[in-house]
């Protein structure tokens, strides 16, 4: 029986990045998936005959670190592609696109504001960027050595000057919404610049309290916001991570499930020896990693009993309901937007922030938006693998959509939506609806099923300040270790958090060297 | 001005109000949990000498009493307290702790075993939020809070088993210590569970509260020639200090309330290092109390005889008779009737426990403060533990 140093609950990215790091100190690894394939929500999949497709459709921020040290290259992922142009989309084809550095639909107002804005923001996501590829520190721990985070804040914001330091302390935590408004006229550019802050937490552009500092936050790492989507499209990022890994020795097995894990009880405590398959398998090592979410970890993996009390009712209590549905359309043709020549980019149907904001409205009151906002993608134009040849895939990630609904979730109701939002599509593409081969609505309660993660949550677990940093995903298990020994966290549940960033699986690696 | 008249906060009666009512003679009321509780009925002297001579009655009604079921109670239970809840019999009372995640007490109770899957849990304070979070992640169980369902006195003193005797309970002199019985009494099942706080020979007894005042008629009637007579809270606090048993407020600020950081204590500070099992599979808290013992409590509660007979309540404790360094303080003092001796539980540094322990005494005469620094010496042993307390067949006395 081979004696593995460490197993890796989940195939996600970040637990194929943390694998990887443990393999290159000569770890022994072995990842256990419970699905066919490698990637988790970012994994591709067909779903319908010849048309593939993967959930999380872009990669925001993947970290350069990661990149370079995982020599990522090598393994055929090459250069991460510029960020993609992001479309505010407009039914007249009067749409506003944000390229890179410049904005264009717009006054020459507007675009001397964004210049403004964009340097701003910058300097303030820069701020924020000690916290990324690093362990925060515990409430209560004085080490000198980790709350250097904090002082590493602390310093760049006396180097910001009086007045910006000011301006920061104002705007972080400010409503999306009134930051947009003192900057910019046209709608159609305050809701794109919004949206990639937004995207997959319990906000909308008037959420009081943090939703600037989630923008800044997920800035921070260099990318300014925007998504990218590598050569070749997402799968690249996770055959590259797969191929790394093989070339290293380290095992990964699909099919595999976890069905819990395994504690001894030893005289210092209980400790996690292993894990034991769904075919009742058990296997030991001597580090079990979960990129599994925190709920699932804790509560279905380990169990309360072999917990204690309050760390338990933490956990209970993390708010991870998605509300993020994904809609998938199998096309037989390139879809043809009003206005667009190319259909490449991140494509928001956001007509304003008011929009947004009554789609969450509704949302909390277990209703499907009436009128839907959504960001469209065409993965097939990077990835033509992935549909048949001339054909195309339009993914789509729709904004507000109830976990919970006041109604059940059954198959007319999904019907009804899938309707509802192929007629909004039209309203922008007026040929969709005679391109589309088939169709698929996955909600946040088909996410968590067929992904495994608590709630269908983009982020395993909701992305609020109560939530972050420290508290992530809540004390007593915010370093990557948990109060169980040789058990740790290496997935989006933990910090920094979710997207495509690989810097969980990094920071988690790092802990469970040290 | 508010409407707010504060009406809500009027003490609910207790399930034997009517007759505590009547030998309430100063109508010395507080309240406990809600329920109006006596401090004394007629003289703290005089009900104490009651229990240590004859016996008394003491009302419990006020005591929080959760039912625990189901297959998954024993389990849960376990995980809760520190104790070894499997090895508790039915038809047993084990007297148990239990602490938050980084080993303070929350409270002290009893756990009464009446089947593999039905428990009680009787507690000084509310605890169901508790309980709830500690169920959590267990199936099959059910919580259910019978404080106001049952009525409950302690019935406690060398008399007491001759007044359950002469009650007509059966064979109750053959109960053991924490044993748990039941008899019929009018038709309804009396639990009587040898069991109390006054570290003496002495029984509780529990009863659907329709039935609290023919029990009481009936056990005051079986009582009459063996000196009973009810006591209240400040006798209690006098013959539990006697014993050595821990009262919240005094020994030990429950850790759910305690704002202040390491303001509340461990079993280990409590010297209830007993109660903590590390053989037994998890259990909450044990990851600090683990480390808690290695390192050594920081606190250790001891037990003081102190020179004199002026009540050290609420003194400091030094290592010299100079009083130049602090090393604890005194928890609850009184004069012993019973060791005729002048007792004190005291907090005292672990450190500290080998050398000298001085006490600093306040003390008042007609209106005028003085201090002496008295010595002190650590007991091992109860100050009140007679055999009788222990002994089976119980003897009437
Ligand atoms: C609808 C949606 C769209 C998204 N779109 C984007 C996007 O466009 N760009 C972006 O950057 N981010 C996107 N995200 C966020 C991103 O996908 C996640 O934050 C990220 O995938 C988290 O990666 P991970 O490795 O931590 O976990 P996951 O990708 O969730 O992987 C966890 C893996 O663990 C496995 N697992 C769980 N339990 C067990 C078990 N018991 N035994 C074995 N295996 C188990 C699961 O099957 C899964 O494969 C999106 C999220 C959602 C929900």
């Amino acid at each position: 029986m081979t004696q593995y140093d460490t197993v890796i609950i989940g195939a996600g990215h970040n637990a194929l990045v943390c694998a990887n790091y443990l393999a290159q100190k000569k770890q022994k690894v072995l990842v256990l998936e419970a699905s066919s394939a490698a990637g988790g929500l970012a994994s591709s999949y067909e779903f319908h005959p010849g048309f593939r497709t993967s959930v999380a459709h872009t990669v925001s921020h993947f970290s350069r670190k990661i990149y370079r040290d995982l020599e990522l290259q090598k393994h055929g992922l090459t250069a991460m592609a510029n960020p993609l142009p992001c479309v505010a989309l407009n039914r007249q084809g009067n749409h506003v696109v944000l390229d890179g550095d410049t904005v264009s639909g717009v006054t020459e107002k507007d675009r001397v504001s964004y210049a403004n804005y964009s340097k701003l923001t910058e300097r303030f996501a820069n701020l924020l960027a000690p916290f990324w590829l690093k362990t925060v520190p515990a409430i209560g721990n004085n080490s000198l050595h980790e709350l250097l985070s904090f002082a590493q804040l602390g310093v760049k914001m006396r180097m910001l000057g009086k007045d910006d330091m000011r301006e920061f302390l104002r705007i972080v935590s400010l409503p999306t919404h009134d930051l947009m408004d003192e900057y910019f006229d046209h709608p159609l550019l305050k809701a794109l610049l919004c949206w990639n802050g937004l995207i997959g937490s319990k906000q909308a552009p008037r959420s009081p309290n943090n939703s600037v500092m989630l923008m800044l936050y997920r800035m921070s790492e260099g990318m300014s916001g925007l998504h990218e989507i590598p050569n070749g499209g997402t799968s690249r990022l996770i055959d590259a991570l797969c191929s790394s890994a093989k070339s290293q020795g380290i095992e990964i097995r699909t099919n595999s499930s976890v069905r819990r894990i395994v504690v001894d009880q030893q005289k210092e405590g209980l400790r996690a020896t292993g894990v034991q398959v769904d075919n009742g398998e058990l296997i030991s090592a001597q580090n079990i990693v979960s990129s599994a979410d925190p709920k699932t970890t804790f509560l279905t993996l380990l169990g309360a009993e072999n917990l204690e009390i309050e760390f338990t009712n933490r956990i209970r209590r993390i708010r991870s309901e998605g509300l993020v549905a994904k809609l998938h359309l199998a096309l037989n043709g390139l879809p043809q937007f009003t206005g667009l020549d190319q259909s490449d980019g991140q494509l928001l149907i956001s007509p304003d922030m008011a929009t947004i904001e009554s789609a969450f409205d509704e949302s909390k009151y277990g209703q499907c938006p009436t009128d839907p906002v959504m960001e469209i993608v065409i993965p097939s134009m990077r990835d033509p693998s992935l549909a048949p040849s001339g054909q195309h895939v339009l993914s789509a990630h729709v904004m507000y959509v109830p976990y919970k609904m006041k109604s059940q979730w059954d198959q007319t109701a999904i019907d009804t939506f899938i309707d509802k939002l192929i007629n909004k599509i039209e309203l922008y593409a007026p040929t969709i609806r005679e391109q589309i081969v088939a169709s698929e609505l996955l909600t946040p309660i088909d996410l968590e099923q067929r992904f495994r993660t608590s709630g269908g949550h983009w982020h395993h677990g909701e992305f609020a300040l109560d939530q972050l940093f420290m508290m992530r995903p809540t004390y007593g298990a915010a370093q990557y270790q948990t109060p169980l020994r040789g058990l740790y966290l290496c997935g989006a549940g933990s910090h920094p958090g979710g997207d495509i960033t690989g810097v969980p699986g990094h920071n988690a690696a790092h802990e469970i060297l040290s | 001005m508010s409407d707010y008249d504060f009406s809500s906060e009027r003490p609910k009666p207790s399930h034997f109000q009517q007759r505590q009512d009547e030998l309430n003679i100063h109508d010395a009321w507080s309240s406990w949990n809600g329920y109006k509780f006596a401090e004394y009925f007629y003289d703290v002297e005089f009900e104490y000498f009651c229990v240590r001579n004859t016996c008394g009655t003491y009302d419990i009604c006020p005591m929080q009493k959760y039912h625990i079921t189901g297959a998954d109670a024993e389990k849960m239970l376990d995980r809760m307290v520190t104790r070894d809840v499997t090895k508790i019999r039915t038809n047993r009372a084990s007297y148990v702790v239990w602490c938050n995640d980084e080993g303070r007490l929350i409270d002290d109770g009893t756990i009464f075993k009446l089947g593999d899957d039905h428990f009680i849990l009787n507690c000084g304070s509310p605890c169901s939020a508790w309980l709830d979070k500690s169920a959590f992640g267990f199936h099959d169980i059910t919580i259910d809070d019978k404080t106001d369902d049952v009525a409950a006195m302690a019935l406690q003193g060398p008399t007491s088993c001759a007044v359950l005797k002469s009650m007509g309970l059966e064979n109750i002199e053959s109960a053991k210590p924490f044993s748990i019985n039941f008899f019929d009494f009018q038709n309804a099942r009396l639990m009587v569970s040898r069991t109390g706080f006054t570290g003496d020979l002495g029984y509780e007894l529990w009863i659907d509260h329709n039935l609290a005042i023919p029990l009481w008629d009936a056990v005051y009637k079986a009582g009459h020639d063996l000196g009973i007579h009810p006591y209240g809270d400040q006798a209690t606090n006098m013959l539990r200090l006697e014993a050595g048993f821990i009262m919240p407020g005094y020994e030990f600020n429950e850790a759910l309330k305690t704002v202040h950081f390491e303001h509340d204590q461990t079993p280990f500070e409590l010297n209830l290092g007993w109660l903590v099992d590390f053989k037994k599979p998890h259990f909450n808290g044990r990851r600090a109390l683990f480390d808690e013992k290695k390192r050594g409590p920081r606190y250790t509660l001891t037990k003081l005889d102190i020179e004199g007979n002026k009540p050290a309540e609420g003194s400091f404790l030094y290592s010299n008779k100079r009083c130049t360094e602090e090393i604890g303080y005194v928890t609850s003092g009184m004069w012993s009737p019973a060791a005729k001796a002048n007792i004190a539980l005291a907090m005292i540094e672990t450190k500290y426990l080998e050398g000298e322990i001085w006490s600093e005494i306040y003390y008042e005469k007609e209106l005028r403060q003085y201090s002496k620094v008295a010595r002190c010496t650590i007991k091992h042993e109860p100050f009140w533990s007679p055999a009788r307390t222990r002994a089976t067949p119980a003897a009437d006395f």
